[in-house]
């Protein structure tokens, strides 16, 4: 018999052959190669996001191994000695074990902490750029909605998870949380003691969040990742403005493989910072606060930062009781105000603001191109109020341990934070935008009359004036240069950024190229177009 | 590969045909480019092949890749090797998180600079332009797919035979119902079972014996245990006392100075409360009553009970009145005597609601 020779380099051809026989594959897939992202670095802040939710996936399924859902009454006996012999529920002593027993397991589940940190933290600033910039703008509304649900949803996943471990800290949450779901009108007894299945704590509300962390809280996440992804994919990237870039275009890399590549670098790195805060910086130290008792609490018990808003504005709440006077009299606690009407308001008000500010600009067209924030002042100043009101709520929420480090009166912290809420954020408002209009100035100045040189020329009259070196060449105006456009992109400010700088020498112990020759004056910038370039090649044909 | 093209070529630009011979690999990438309306229009390797520049970086890149190949086994090693059990009397090995955590760290960081520098540097910049599609609608489009959907109603006839409709919207209303009762069935909690919104640990039983006050340890007070001044949190005296279960049962006794007693008692009287306190002893609940924590900071000097969670203040000698903060309700006073062993018993249960409000606490 004949053996037929086995063609090692045709193989994978063959194979790709056959594959596109059956799926015709072979055309969609160019399409994915070939699709173009512009490139900025704002534009990978909500990849962190992603790549944190992939190691809080990893490492949260590593700790499911190992963590006992249960509030059964348990006596420690594992290797922690301070707590030898303490009772406690099933759930601490596990989380206990996964710090000290299992091995590696502390690292894990600090690393699934910062994680949970960094992925809310990556949300809020990801979601900061997309506000200043204008990316919410039609058409893509429905992706700035899932965003800000995608917060929500993580502020959940955070808060389940961290009532997980049943120590005195996460404990101490819950019964906050009890009493906020509790003070909510009408239904707040039974919404409460249908969750806990009873008077708090019940024995049933951690192995009912752990299902929520686990299981349907992931699932919401990645469902609306997912759709998130997706919509970006499909309606396309934005894209800053400049040489080329128009509405209907967009100017970047194709994705592969230049793009992907360093997309799996930033992957790496962001999972490594991850694994490095885990390592090296101990986070939720659990044995410390012991196990959860009604009677036990201390000073300077701070919730996961992204919760600590939700904490300042209730600290800062005034002790305003309704009382409704019918039959036996109805209550509605001056807790209800700070923990579910504000973030309802605050939900609202950022799901609605892409169409809120569509309505008032009466602006219905599609957007592909970004502003910058000094474009839009108005906006600008509106992120610039949210983000201190935001703020004044967060440190509020720490208020007790700044009166304690800088030795100010605790009340006069909460009278600061107070008045602070509603002083901070107008000022804020009208400082930006004040801002925005001199940076707009500044940049039409720029362009008008060129950069500023640093260089003082005496006038034969004696005057001192500075040198400017104009943008564009003169076109007949009077004084000498002509006014260019601005097409909503950074205008050149300083003389190095036209090329006034001799060329950087590269090489770090000694020159690796001849430097071009600097130029002889700074005062005579070589300002002459780049040389045309040849004809594009694939790069390996060219010497 | 297919000759086929899904676009209408830009400009009447005629489609290459890619099976030429003479066509470089990179013709065909912009053609294929093209075909998806993107215009390669700047291409430019970062280094020349052969050049100290592209060797520079390939051994850059590959040191990149060694590091994490020896962080990586060093992670290995320590988790094999490192002691890391937690030993009573030595405590853990406090090297062993950290290390692991830098080793795996700086794998992970050296395989992404490395990967970065590839990608940034070795591989070819260049600048394409992909048109969006998103001026042209596609009118036809929308009108077909408008026109059939509008048929399909018509071939269910919904509108020609409402009954169709109207028994189909009655069918499934309680399916919907179905699948809803389970989950709210199941969950729905009576929160005024047992009255346990109303009642604490405090409760006299049956009997009408009286419930004494303990320590966290279990054992009963006496009024000698507790300075002048003082202060102790005590639970009832019954099984499970000291625990979750009573979780709004913790109380706070409190030893004031004579003067502060006086001031209390008067207060106490000014709200019919006059017998409540025995002595210079007065009992109050420890559960806040804004949202629950323990209210445990007592200041002796101001007689100010605070809250650590949201900073609330109560004035202890004043029926414990919210003095500043959040909360906008008295911490309860628990009616306390001395029974006839010597040690404080709860004349009664709390006569106010424990904890954060609610909406039907009368």
């Amino acid at each position: 018999m004949k053996r037929r020779k086995f063609d090692l380099a045709a193989t994978p051809g063959k194979a790709a052959v056959g594959v596109d026989d059956r799926f015709q594959v072979a055309t969609p897939l160019r399409r994915l190669l070939n699709k173009v992202f512009p490139d900025h670095w704002s534009f990978l802040l909500g990849e962190i996001a992603l790549f944190s939710f992939i190691v809080l996936l990893l490492t949260g399924v590593f700790l499911t191994f190992f963590y006992e859902p249960a509030m059964t009454e348990v006596v420690y006996d594992g290797s922690y000695a301070p707590l030898q012999g303490t009772p406690m529920s099933a759930a601490y002593a596990s989380s206990l074990d996964l710090s000290f027993d299992v091995r590696g397991g502390l690292v894990m589940r600090q690393m699934h902490h910062w994680a949970a940190l960094l992925f809310m933290a990556a949300i809020v600033v990801h979601m900061l750029r997309v506000f200043f910039t204008g990316a919410f703008r039609k058409p893509r509304e429905t992706n700035w909605i899932i965003g800000s649900l995608l917060f929500w949803v993580g502020f959940l996943a955070g808060f389940t998870g961290y009532s997980l471990p049943d120590d005195g800290l996460s404990g101490t949450g819950l019964r906050i949380a009890s009493a906020i779901m509790l003070s909510i009108p009408v239904i707040g007894s039974w919404l409460t003691s249908s969750i806990f299945g009873g008077e708090f704590p019940g024995t049933i509300i951690i192995s009912r969040f752990f299902i929520a962390h686990v299981l349907l809280i992931p699932g919401l996440l990645l469902a609306l990742i997912s759709a998130h992804l997706g919509l970006v994919f499909k309606q396309k990237h934005t894209q800053w403005p400049g040489p080329g870039r128009t509405n209907g275009n967009v100017v970047g890399e194709r994705m592969f493989p230049r793009y992907a590549l360093k997309q799996g670098g930033f992957f790496m790195v962001v999972f490594g910072v991850i694994a490095l805060l885990g390592g090296l910086f101990q986070i939720n130290p659990i044995w410390l606060f012991g196990p959860y008792e009604a009677w036990v609490v201390s000073a300077a018990s701070q919730p996961d930062w992204y919760v600590m808003f939700l904490d300042g504005s209730t600290r800062l709440m005034p002790a305003w009781e309704l009382n409704i006077p019918i039959g036996d009299g109805y209550v509605i606690p001056p807790l209800f105000w700070p923990t579910v009407v504000l973030p309802g308001i605050l939900v609202g008000l950022s799901t609605m603001y892409p169409f809120l500010e569509a309505r008032h600009l009466k602006d219905r067209k599609s957007h592909n191109l970004l502003q910058r924030p000094r474009d839009v002042p108005a906006r600008t100043a509106v992120g610039a109020m949210a983000v201190s009101f935001y703020v004044v709520l967060t440190l509020s929420g720490g208020n007790d341990v700044i009166a304690d480090k800088f030795q100010i009166s605790l009340n006069a912290m909460t009278w600061a934070g107070r008045v602070g809420l509603l002083v901070v954020p107008p000022l804020a408002y009208y400082v930006t935008y004040r801002l925005c209009l001199g940076l707009q100035q500044h940049d039409r100045e720029v362009l008008a009359h060129g950069v500023e040189t640093g260089i003082i020329r005496r006038l034969p009259d004696g005057r001192f004036v500075e040198v400017h070196q104009p943008l564009s060449a003169a076109n007949g105006h009077a004084d000498g240069h002509g006014e260019l456009d601005y097409v909503g992109w950074v205008v050149p400010k300083k003389m190095n950024r036209l090329g006034a700088l001799g060329p950087a020498v590269r090489g770090f112990f000694y020159p690796i190229e001849k430097p071009v020759e600097a130029p002889v004056s700074p005062g005579h910038p070589p300002v002459e177009p780049r040389p045309e370039r040849a004809e594009i090649g694939s790069g390996e044909s060219r010497h | 590969m297919s000759t086929h093209t899904e676009h209408q070529a830009p400009q009447g630009r005629e489609p290459l045909d890619v099976n030429d011979p003479g066509l470089t690999r990179f013709d065909i990438v912009r053609e294929g480019a093209r075909r998806d309306d993107i215009e390669i229009v700047h291409y430019e390797p970062q280094v020349l092949p052969g050049t100290k520049a592209e060797r520079r970086l390939t051994r850059v890149v590959a040191g990149f890749f060694l590091i994490t190949g020896l962080a990586a086994t060093a992670f290995l090693a320590i988790y094999i090797w490192w002691p890391w059990q937690y030993a009573p009397g030595r405590g853990g090995d406090k090297f062993y998180t950290p290390l692991l955590g830098a080793t795996l760290g700086i794998a992970l960081l050296a395989v992404g600079f490395g990967i970065l520098t590839w990608g940034k540097k070795l591989l070819p910049k260049e600048v394409s332009i992909q048109d969006r599609h998103e001026g042209a609608v596609d009118a036809d489009g929308r009108t077909i797919t408008g026109q059939t959907m509008l048929y399909m109603a018509d071939e269910l006839g919904v509108k020609r035979r409402p009954l169709l409709g109207i028994s189909l919207l009655a069918g499934l209303a309680p399916v919907a119902a179905v699948a809803a009762a389970p989950l709210v069935g199941g969950l729905i909690s009576q929160p005024h079972k047992n009255n346990q919104m109303f009642t604490t640990g405090f409760a006299t039983a049956e009997g009408g014996q009286r419930i004494r006050l303990v320590r966290e340890d279990g054992r009963p007070v006496r009024p000698a245990d507790i300075s002048t001044g003082g202060q102790l949190t005590v639970f009832p005296g019954i099984e499970h006392g000291v625990s979750n279960r009573h979780a709004d049962s913790p109380t706070l006794l409190i030893h004031l100075r004579d003067s502060d007693a006086q001031e209390s008692r008067r207060a106490n009287e000014r709200i019919g409360h006059g017998d409540f306190m025995w002595g210079n002893y007065a009992a109050f609940s420890k559960i806040c009553t804004h949202a629950g924590c323990p209210a445990s900071l007592f200041e002796q000097q101001t007689n100010r009970l605070l809250c650590p969670c949201h900073q609330s203040q109560f004035l202890i000698t004043d029926n414990a009145r919210p003095v500043f903060g959040p909360a906008s309700r008295r911490l309860p006073q628990l009616p306390i005597e001395v029974d006839s062993e010597g040690f404080f018993v709860a004349k009664s249960d709390y006569t106010e609601t424990i904890g954060p409000d609610f909406w039907e606490r009368p």
